[in-house]
């Protein structure tokens, strides 16, 4: 059973923890920087990314990812997540850091405001359809090296990524933790 | 990869109270100007709230209580990347409307401004965006769920720095979703006419012990303490209005809210970030006030 890690600091975090349990993992909530010994991955959470980039900086867990993550940490980031894996920010606030762990380039809000907050369906290659939950979403815009695809949707600008991977580090624009569908999660599960 | 335009829903419950759950564990900072709107967010708010005066002012100043200048939003939208709250009038739809128009990311009806109608709240169904409203009990709580609203805060007593009255309500709020988790299911009829609330929204929260949206608290939270007690009584997240610009050192007093919203369960972390915070807000006994807002709305 891979142990999975939770970033508790803000968000939806009780909805990761129960489908991530679901999904067969032995989870733990993570607020402090030794909690992150003995992971086989971490998830981050949707939420404010401007907080949880604050908090992961005054709680100590920065450093400590970071540097898992040069060592091939696998790491699921979802909305908020997604912008703090990413390696570029488009609209953040012009002092917003990243991990620079996946190569695309998200532009924050690019989805548009909450008005404009959306459910529609996404095809995941080799999985399916999946509800999937955009809000306030960050846009994939572009991205590179070697980034996998794994879903796109046309939401009338063109077709954009919503769920990608590069090697060991997920990201995906929408909320699969909102939903009562498990199978974004068992694809990240299984891949520990 | 297709390239065909994928269907699409707006403004569903699921989205509208996505957002709510997506500002769990945060805390929302009211702010009257651009330049407090950045500090919060600098401070690690998830959202602000923007109006021209904060709650302590309002009760200061009297008169009639409004909607705040759009300009006023507007600049603050502008200024930060985090959601943007406002506050409407309690069943004043016009003003909810041009909210709406503004694209607000979330609509508070609120009892800090003064009440447009005495007899209904907004139908809150018909928006895109989605509302809070405050609540004092669990009736309070399900009768807004069931006109629409997508989060619900306690309403604490807005403007005092004493957070005694968001206390007694979340309590009671807690206390009484327990009381329909213990009846049986022929006891839910009588209990829903007690509570005055719709009855599917009671049968629900028999079953899961909890609210359909999420809980936040609000009504004079002050300090770091404050926010920890009140996320140990069960609220998700915390909204501060006065106590942080009203405040002696506002940017360490939110920096410090912040930390002891996520830490709200390490006494050791929430004793360093009290500590050489400055002066509070000043606060006032609840007995002693004129006006108390909290009885607004019904």
């Amino acid at each position: 059973m891979p142990r999975v890690g939770v970033l508790a600091l803000q968000g939806d975090v009780r909805e990761h923890v129960s489908m991530l349990e679901d999904a067969g993992a032995d989870v733990v909530t993570v607020r402090r920087a030794e909690q992150m010994d003995d992971l086989d991955g971490l998830v981050l959470p949707g939420g404010e990314s401007t907080t949880i980039a604050y908090l992961l900086s005054t709680s100590g867990i920065r450093p400590v990812l970071e540097r898992k993550l040069e060592e091939g940490f696998s790491v699921f980031g979802t909305c908020a997540g997604l912008i703090l894996l990413s390696s570029e920010i488009l609209d953040g606030r012009s002092d917003q850091w990243s991990f620079g762990a996946l190569d695309v380039s998200v532009r924050r809000n690019g989805y548009g405001r909450q008005i404009a907050s959306f459910e529609s369906v996404v095809d995941v290659e080799g999985v399916g359809s999946v509800p999937g939950v955009f809000i306030r979403a960050p846009k994939i815009e572009t991205w590179w090296g070697d980034v996998e695809v794994l879903a796109t949707l046309d939401h009338g600008d063109g077709a954009h990524p919503v769920l990608v991977r590069q090697k060991n580090v997920w990201g995906c624009s929408f909320h699969p933790e909102l939903t009562n569908d498990l199978r974004v999660h068992e694809l990240f599960t299984s891949s520990l | 990869m297709s390239s065909s335009i994928s269907p699409s829903t707006v403004g569903s419950a699921v989205v509208k109270r996505g957002l709510a759950d997506m500002l769990r564990g945060g805390v929302i900072m009211d702010v009257v100007n651009p330049e407090q709107a950045k500090i919060a967010e600098d401070s690690g708010a998830v959202a602000v709230m923007a109006l021209e005066r904060v709650p302590s002012d309002i009760r200061r100043d009297g008169g009639v209580a409004r909607m705040s200048d759009p300009q006023m939003i507007t600049e603050i939208q502008a200024a930060v990347t985090i959601p943007v709250m406002a506050k409407a009038r309690i069943g004043h739809f016009a003003e909810a409307q041009i909210l709406q128009a503004l694209d607000v990311d979330y609509i508070d009806e609120s009892e800090v401004l003064t009440p447009a109608d005495e007899e209904n709240h907004i139908d809150k169904w018909g928006f895109t965006v989605p509302f809070v409203c405050g609540a004092t009990n669990l009736g309070e709580a399900l009768r807004r769920i069931g006109e629409g609203a997508c989060l619900i805060r306690s309403k604490g007593e807005a403007g005092t720095g004493n957070v005694v009255e968001a206390v007694r309500h979340l309590r009671t709020i807690n206390a009484q979703i327990r009381r329909l988790q213990s009846a049986d299911a022929s006891e839910l009829f009588a209990l829903a006419k007690d509570l005055q609330a719709p009855l599917a929204l009671v049968q629900e929260v028999a079953a899961t012990g909890k609210l359909p949206v999420p809980l936040f608290c609000a009504g004079g939270i002050s300090t770091p303490a404050d926010a920890s007690l009140v996320l140990q009584l069960g609220a998700e997240a915390v909204f501060v209005g006065s106590g942080i610009f009203k405040s002696e050192d506002p940017v360490r007093m939110a920096k410090a809210i912040v930390e002891a919203t996520t830490h709200f369960e390490d006494a050791k972390i929430v004793a360093n970030v009290s500590t050489g915070l400055g002066e509070a807000m000043r606060g006032a006994e609840t007995s002693s006030l004129e006006v108390r807002l909290a009885e607004r709305g019904w």
